[in-house]
């Protein structure tokens, strides 16, 4: 019985995780694994948890502008320590001419305020283990 | 089977990974539990118990801090209850042990309960197998709450650290849940607010009562929050272990922990097989019967266990 797991983080120094923790419940109410890390994780932590996890996915959020380094890093990181297949996703405040250079950057989808959490639901579905 | 070999080789992708096919249930984790068996019986393994929010992941973090000092290694697994209804877990034991994600010498897994059908003790143990492979000195498992499932556990593990907190009225809970019995060492937490001696103070009077192992578990006050009384904590840990050894207790323990994987093993292919039994002709009939009140339920399953032969 294979389960989705999905690691829900907070990179950057703002302290605020209530979005984090809506999508983290939505995502738990969908039938997922979710693993929550808290607040102010760098990339480092946030890819070493994943590792441990052995997650299908990651979600970030962002209130800081800080996603414009931090998002990046993590998608690189995941690479390097050969966790390609791991889906990265982004949430929070986002301009949208960011949007465009984070899936660049190896960030597979930015979700915006407003959006549905059966939207993020439905895309972790159709896009693990990409 | 290269993922035994990176694991032996204290690779955590593949022990990750490895928990992973052990809770899918993927028929590799057989193969693979087999083939790693011989190098588990290594590690100490400790359960720490109690209610929500008594502080147990707060706790773990301290201790994990405290035998890394004493140059272990240190293994977490954190298990959260699965909910019955969608299946989904939230496992946040991570947030308090923020810090250990970057130590080399630490490996942190989280797993939902996920209502399995040997109960949760199947895929703990298994779990537990695979960190002592890798090479982890020290096990820490968190579990869900006070109840059946910390029973399971305290069987699966050496030591059993059950933790209550002031003004919650946890001991007559836990006392209720049958946690008493199983308890190595209890820890009155959150010892920073008022009342911690009050609660242990009583606990004391608890235990004392008939002990024949020649082990009575100590009573404890501590802070994992302010990190206060934790050596004592690790101190005590240590000298249970030194006392299973030295009392023949660790044979006992390795007996029944082995009875429960077998137990544990057998419930969860007997049901299994059992369950496939539901789509087959025979299983109608024996329904059939039963609505007509020509048999009932239990002798049902006496025939249908009749005919579970020796091959899955
Ligand atoms: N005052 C005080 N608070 C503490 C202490 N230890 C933990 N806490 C707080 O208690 C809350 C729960 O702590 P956790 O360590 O998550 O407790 P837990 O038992 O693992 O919780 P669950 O896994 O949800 O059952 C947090 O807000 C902690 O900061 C302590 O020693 N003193
Ligand atoms: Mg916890």
């Amino acid at each position: 019985m294979e389960k989705i797991r999905v690691l829900v983080a907070k990179p950057g120094l703002d302290g605020h995780d209530r979005g984090a923790k809506v999508i983290a419940r939505g995502l738990r109410d969908a039938g997922m694994e979710v693993i929550y890390t808290g607040l102010h994780q760098t990339p480092e932590d946030i890819v070493e948890a994943a590792i441990q996890e052995d997650v299908d996915a990651v979600g970030l959020s962002s209130l800081s502008g800080a996603h414009m380094t931090l998002f990046p890093r993590v998608a690189r990181l995941l690479r390097e320590r050969g966790m390609e297949n791991v889906l990265v996703i982004g949430g929070g405040i986002i301009p949208p001419d960011d949007i465009v250079s984070l899936k660049e950057a190896g960030i597979d989808r930015i979700f915006g305020p407003g959006t549905f959490l059966k939207e993020v639901v439905a895309y972790i579905e159709g896009h693990v283990g990409k | 089977m290269s993922l035994v070999e990176d694991l032996l080789a204290g690779d955590k992708r593949a022990a990750a990974k490895l928990i992973s096919l052990i809770e899918d249930g993927d028929e590799e984790a057989t193969e693979v539990i087999r083939a790693i068996y011989k190098e588990t019986g290594k590690a100490q393994t400790v359960a720490v118990s109690g209610p929500p929010g008594s502080g147990k992941s707060t706790l773990i973090h301290r201790l994990a801090q405290a035998f890394r000092r004493r140059g272990k290694t240190v293994g977490i697994i954190a298990v959260d209850p699965t909910s019955p209804l969608t299946g989904g877990a939230l496992l946040g034991d991570r947030v308090r042990m923020g810090d250990l994600t970057a130590d080399e010498g630490v490996f942190i897994r989280s797993m939902g309960t996920r209502g399995r059908l040997g109960g949760v003790s199947a895929a703990t143990s298994d779990a537990i197998n695979v960190l002592d492979a890798f090479g982890s000195d020290v096990i820490f498992v968190e579990t869900a709450g006070v109840g059946q499932t910390d029973v399971e556990v305290a069987a699966l593990t050496h030591t059993m650290v059950v933790l209550l907190m002031p003004g919650a009225g946890d001991d007559v809970q836990a006392f209720k849940a049958g946690i008493f019995e199983v308890a190595d060492l209890f820890v009155v937490n959150k010892a920073d607010r008022g009342g911690a001696e009050a609660v242990a103070a009583d606990l004391e009077v608890m235990v004392g009562m008939g002990e024949e192992t020649g082990w009575v578990p100590p009573v404890l006050l501590a802070s994992g929050l302010r990190d206060d009384g934790i050596a004592e904590v690790a101190d005590q840990v240590e000298a249970h272990f030194a006392h299973l050894a030295e009392s023949g207790g660790l044979e006992a323990k390795r007996r029944t922990r082995v009875e429960r994987e077998i137990l544990g093993a057998l419930a969860e292919s007997i049901q299994a097989r059992g369950l496939a039994l539901r789509s087959g002709t025979a299983f109608s009939d024996w329904v059939d019967r039963v609505l007509q009140k020509d048999a009932s339920p239990r002798e049902a399953a006496q025939g249908l266990l009749e005919t579970l032969g020796p091959e899955g």
